[in-house]
């Protein structure tokens, strides 16, 4: 963008600032005017500049802490008390069990609703309006009361924590991410297409599975991924739902480990072995989520 | 019966089973959410009962009598999200310009991605940084001197003095920002974006500047839209509590004291709960702080819609 040339100043000014009147030379309103716009450049540029260098710190404080902490043992071996040499595997395959568990919980739920609302709910449709903006709001609630809401729900009538419930507060927590991008992707999908489908005598589920939901499907991936992300990196809502293991355990109706309940549990701990597992696993978990949603960005890019 | 027009019926059959499959997993977003509401009212209703008014006036959170006020939480609460936004809506706002209207299409769309993967980050990681990072920096520079030079300052002094521990609303308040502020330049891009370019255009043919073109055009016709952004990113800094619940120190006082550890609403819950039993009037409180948090979340929501619906 080129650069708004500030225009010469009114003779008016110039002539009382000056006594040889030289038309375009800025007076001193528009030199300050120019300083303001100046100013404002380069705060901007500025704050963008800081929440970049945030970026790069967190990044740089997690490598520093957590890189010497990753080796076969810690992959491996499970966790146990300090100074015995323990690992993170155990927390490591309860994230991967939950989010997985959950996952297969919120896509299908996910989808479904989200084709409801592109498909059965556009203009006119209260019930779909309705759900459209609860979906917003479970979106934005805090992840907290997902977990104290799945503990009423299933840890206090079944008595004990359990890996499930764990798995079904990520997947609340998933679900109203998963509708609205499919439904967002679906209504990309051209009309035409749908008339052409219909216009060739197919019902409309084979309309909707077959041309909307395939032609879309690279949309409707993006947002399961982006929901795998999220999940994989909460904590709030498996504290109370989950609780964490110290042991191997991939029984989902007992308490199970994961990788933030391991890091919330040894941040804040007293030993130098469980503090650099907190870290470790820290740097573990952010790469991932991260790595899932560079992943994700550079192929929609296309 | 033809068979064309039998396998029709059982197509159009079919059709109604799978628009009743697709409207029962709506349903079920309705119900979670009610569900969520109506299961926080309950839980939290012996403690509404037994403490009445008094629930929300009192400071102290006392579980060796079992009485519990909480006030010291939404203090917390509310003073830890208006430092927040103090500091994320002005850096949200100048990164939005940057991105919109300074920065090359090309390095926008970098620059802009990148504070993107910055709201990815998991909660708890942002916790540890700050702790690691904002906690020993505002304990070994910035609360010494404050300390040193306002402590006699009249009105000023109490809000910066205490002892230089580097946890409390301040800290909180900083680390809840970077957090927040990617979700509300996101938003601003957008709405920033949508002002029509014959708006600038004419401003610039005018003579404005750059910012004046933004301060004079840009800011008041996307005002709703930006106020939109910045209460959906408050929601967040609300019911924000992994984070916040490593660097808050987690006391439940109430005082002057910017700097003092303190507590709120969601680090309470995220702290209590495991020692607070299954019945217990303790938890129940907690349930009654969840509602609390509940609600302000679902108005800051609405209030957003409300405001971004309007120009649109």
């Amino acid at each position: 963008m080129t650069e708004p040339v500030t225009s010469p100043t009114s003779s008016h000014e110039v002539g009382k600032a000056d006594s040889t009147p030289d038309l375009w030379r800025p007076g001193r309103k528009a030199m300050r005017r120019q300083m303001l716009d100046y100013v404002a450049t380069v705060a901007s540029v500025a704050a963008g500049s800081i929440l970049l260098l945030v970026l790069v710190s967190i990044l740089w404080t997690l490598l520093s802490r957590g890189l010497v902490g990753i080796s076969w043992a810690t992959l491996t071996r499970t966790m146990g008390p300090p100074g015995s040499g323990g690992g993170l595997a155990n927390a490591i395959i309860g994230s991967l069990l939950q989010t997985g568990l959950a996952l297969l919980m919120a896509a299908p739920v996910g989808l479904m609703c989200g084709i409801y609302l592109s498909e059965y709910g556009r203009n006119g449709n209260h019930f779909a309006s309705v759900v459209r903006f609860v979906a917003d709001m479970l979106m934005s609630a805090p992840s907290i009361l997902i977990g104290l809401f799945i503990y009423q729900l299933l840890v206090v009538p079944f008595g004990h924590f359990s890996g499930f419930s764990g798995a079904v507060a990520l997947a609340v927590l998933a679900l109203p991410l998963i509708v609205r991008t499919t439904e967002d992707m679906l209504r990309l999908v051209p009309t035409a297409m749908r008339e052409a489908g219909a216009a060739l005598g197919a019902a409309r589920w084979r309309v909707i599975i077959f041309l909307c939901l395939r032609s879309a499907r690279k949309g409707v991936m993006t947002g399961i991924l982006l929901a795998l992300a999220r999940m994989g990196g909460e904590t709030a809502p498996l504290l109370f739902t989950s609780l964490g293991n110290q042991t191997m355990s991939m029984d989902m109706t007992r308490p199970m480990a994961s990788l933030p309940i391991a890091i919330y549990q040894y941040a804040g701990a007293s030993y130098e072995d469980w503090v650099q597992l907190a870290w470790t696993g820290a740097l573990l978990v952010t790469f991932g989520v991260l790595l899932i949603n560079i992943t994700v960005r550079l192929s929609s890019r296309h | 019966m033809t068979p064309v027009s039998r396998s029709s019926h059982r197509r159009a059959g079919f059709d109604t089973v799978f628009h009743g499959l697709l409207w029962i997993c709506a349903l079920l977003v309705l119900a979670l959410l009610g569900g969520l509401i109506l299961l926080m009212a309950t839980g939290g209703w012996q403690a509404f009962t037994t403490f009445g008014l008094a629930f929300f006036t009192s400071a102290s959170w006392n579980p060796v009598k079992d009485v519990y006020g909480i006030l010291a939480p939404l203090l917390g609460t509310a003073v830890s999200t208006a430092i927040a936004m103090l500091i994320a809506v002005p850096m949200a706002f100048g990164t939005a310009f940057w991105l919109v209207y300074i920065a090359s299409a090309r390095f926008a769309s970098i620059v802009g991605t990148t504070i993107q993967l910055l709201a990815a980050v998991p909660s708890i990681i942002f916790g540890m940084w700050g702790f690691q990072t904002i906690v020993p920096f505002i304990a070994r520079y910035i609360q010494p001197f404050l300390n040193h030079h306002l402590r006699h300052v009249p009105m000023v002094g109490p809000l910066f003095t205490g002892p230089p521990v580097g946890t409390g609303l301040v800290t909180s308040g900083i680390v809840l920002a970077v957090m927040i502020a990617p979700f509300i330049t996101a938003v601003m891009v957008d709405v920033f974006g949508a002002v029509p370019p014959m708006l600038r255009e004419s401003a610039f043919g005018l003579g404005a500047t750059r910012w004046e073109m933004m301060h004079k055009i840009v800011v008041p016709w996307s005002r709703n839209g930006m106020i939109g952004a910045i209460v959906l990113g408050m929601g967040r800094a609300l019911g924000e509590t992994m984070a916040v619940t490593f660097i808050i120190g987690n006391v439940t006082t109430v005082g002057w004291s910017l700097f003092a550890p303190r507590s709120t609403v969601a680090s309470l819950i995220a702290l209590q709960f495991p020692e607070s039993p299954a019945g217990s009037l303790r938890l129940s409180s907690l349930m009654a702080l969840g509602f609390i948090l509940m609600l302000l979340s679902c108005v800051s929501l609405v209030l957003a819609r409300c405001l971004r619906g309007k120009r649109q």
